[in-house]
């Protein structure tokens, strides 16, 4: 499978995206997210302190996953340079408001700066959670990959992994064949370092989210499933489960129109519209950096192209707090998807 | 094309307590009430009533209750085990009814 780049495809343009987001939204303009947000009293949204660094390494990955948002793969080139990391680094160090720096892609580790990168974090920061969303089959795609949970066990980097189901066929069905038999060797690779296991101090968390257009169900109900599951069946262990919503942007996009549930996933996601997940959303203590160095909300709106509203900020190499700390965030449509039921977020839910 | 059942009316289900208000509210409550946490799982309630529904043929609670199973974290494989249960029971009701038939040929055979 080809990423949407690759093929040409028209949702591989952001604006192609946005017009979707906009011109086919259920109910038009009357129920946009801003509208629902003017209605709670969150219009314009506005940042919280800054906590949270989420840096994309590229869109390079060793998976073609049917729902990614990044739509990320083999065929993606683009990378995050040294020079850009340093940039990062610089802030990393002088924001001293920041507990985590969240790694993602693509695959991460794919970028061949990476383990300068997470090093020169844990250097300057000692103290700040490094996290890396991992998709456990680049553990095992490659002899140079092999020692990766030695490498994040030596520098305390929490492992955040996806496992859309304790079954090969779900599993199989939107990460690719033979994916879930890779992401259990991983697992148990993980736990062998002493991942996961209780009292270790070795976070690893699983990411759930729904193979298809609907919601997920109740976190800790999910949890208990899986822990259950991957104990009996294959006697690994992992600290938490997050669930997380389908966005309706990219890939996920692609497969809702093409399989005719846009308007009804919409429909889905603006009755669970819950106010309390609002005014928690991650985009609030969040600042996302692109692989080019751009600054974005959250990694959402990095994929759709949609810029932190602070054109004299726009870039990390000319980051200043105090515009980023007033500015407004940018909302649209596909938000909707971080405020149902409980809420969404890197993080699981939020409500 | 007209035909009894639309999807759409599903998304209708609570506009008819229009006509009767209090028996409406009290049946929602009650079924919001049944569906919760309780000695069952919300998993275990979901999956008895996308049974049910089967052997109810009822084609609103099928595509409603094959959605909530979904959301719930249950599989293809439990989804369908469910229904076979419940045409096990549908079937076994049949058969069962067989003693009757039996016990009648009996009765009236030299």
């Amino acid at each position: 499978m080809k990423s949407l780049k690759a093929q040409l495809h028209s949702l591989a343009d952001p604006e192609e995206e946005l017009a979707i987001l906009e011109e086919r939204h259920p109910g038009g303009s009357e129920s946009s997210f801003q509208k629902h947000l003017e209605q709670i009293g969150l219009f314009p949204l506005r940042p919280t302190p800054l906590q949270i660094f989420q840096i994309n390494l590229g869109k390079m990955c060793n998976q073609v996953c049917k729902h990614c948002h990044v739509d990320a793969g083999p065929d993606r080139k683009e990378i995050m340079t040294r020079e850009t990391m340093d940039q990062c680094l610089r802030i990393i160090q002088s924001e001293s408001s920041l507990t985590t720096v969240d790694l993602t892609g693509g695959a991460p580790e794919m970028n061949p700066d990476f383990r300068w990168f997470v090093e020169s974090i844990r250097e300057i920061r000692p103290d700040v959670t490094i996290l890396v969303r991992c998709n456990l089959t680049i553990i095992l795609a490659n002899p140079r990959f092999n020692d990766l949970p030695e490498f994040f066990r030596k520098n305390q980097v929490e492992v955040v992994s996806s496992l859309p189901y304790f079954t090969a066929m779900k599993t199989d069905s939107q990460r690719g064949d033979g994916v879930f038999e890779k992401s259990i060797q991983a697992l148990k690779l993980l736990n062998e370092v002493g991942y996961g296991l209780k009292d270790s101090g070795l976070v690893l968390n699983l990411v759930y989210n729904p193979s298809g257009a609907f919601l997920p169900g109740s976190q800790s109900e999910l949890e208990a499933e899986f822990k259950k599951k991957l104990w009996d069946k294959y006697g690994i262990e992992f600290n938490s489960l997050f669930t997380i919503t389908n966005i309706p942007i990219s890939r996920f996009l692609e497969y809702l129109i093409r399989s005719d549930n846009y308007e009804s996933y919409m429909e889905k996601l603006l009755a669970a519209f819950n106010p309390v997940a609002a005014a928690g959303v991650m985009c609030r203590n969040t600042i996302s950096v692109g692989w080019d160095g751009y600054l974005y909300d959250c990694d959402f709106n990095q994929m759709l192209d949609l810029k932190v509203d602070a054109p004299k900020t726009s870039h990390i190499s000319d980051w200043n707090s105090a515009i980023l700390s007033t500015r407004t965030i940018v909302i649209n449509n596909h938000c909707f998807g971080c405020t149902a039921g409980a809420g969404s977020s890197c993080g699981g839910t939020i409500a | 094309m007209k035909t009894y059942y639309n999807p759409e009316d599903l998304k209708k289900f609570s506009k008819i307590g229009e006509l009767q208000k209090s028996m409406a509210d009290k049946f929602f409550s009650y079924y919001a009430e049944v569906f919760k946490e309780g000695a069952l799982t919300a998993r275990e309630k979901s999956l008895i009533a996308l049974a049910v529904a089967h052997a109810l043929q009822c084609p609103y609670c099928i595509d409603a209750y094959t959605t909530d199973t979904l959301e719930k974290g249950c599989d293809e494989e439990q989804m369908m085990e469910a229904v076979h249960v419940a045409a096990a029971i549908r079937g076994g009701a049949s058969l069962v009814h067989s003693t009757q038939m039996m016990n009648k040929i009996k009765e009236i055979s030299m």
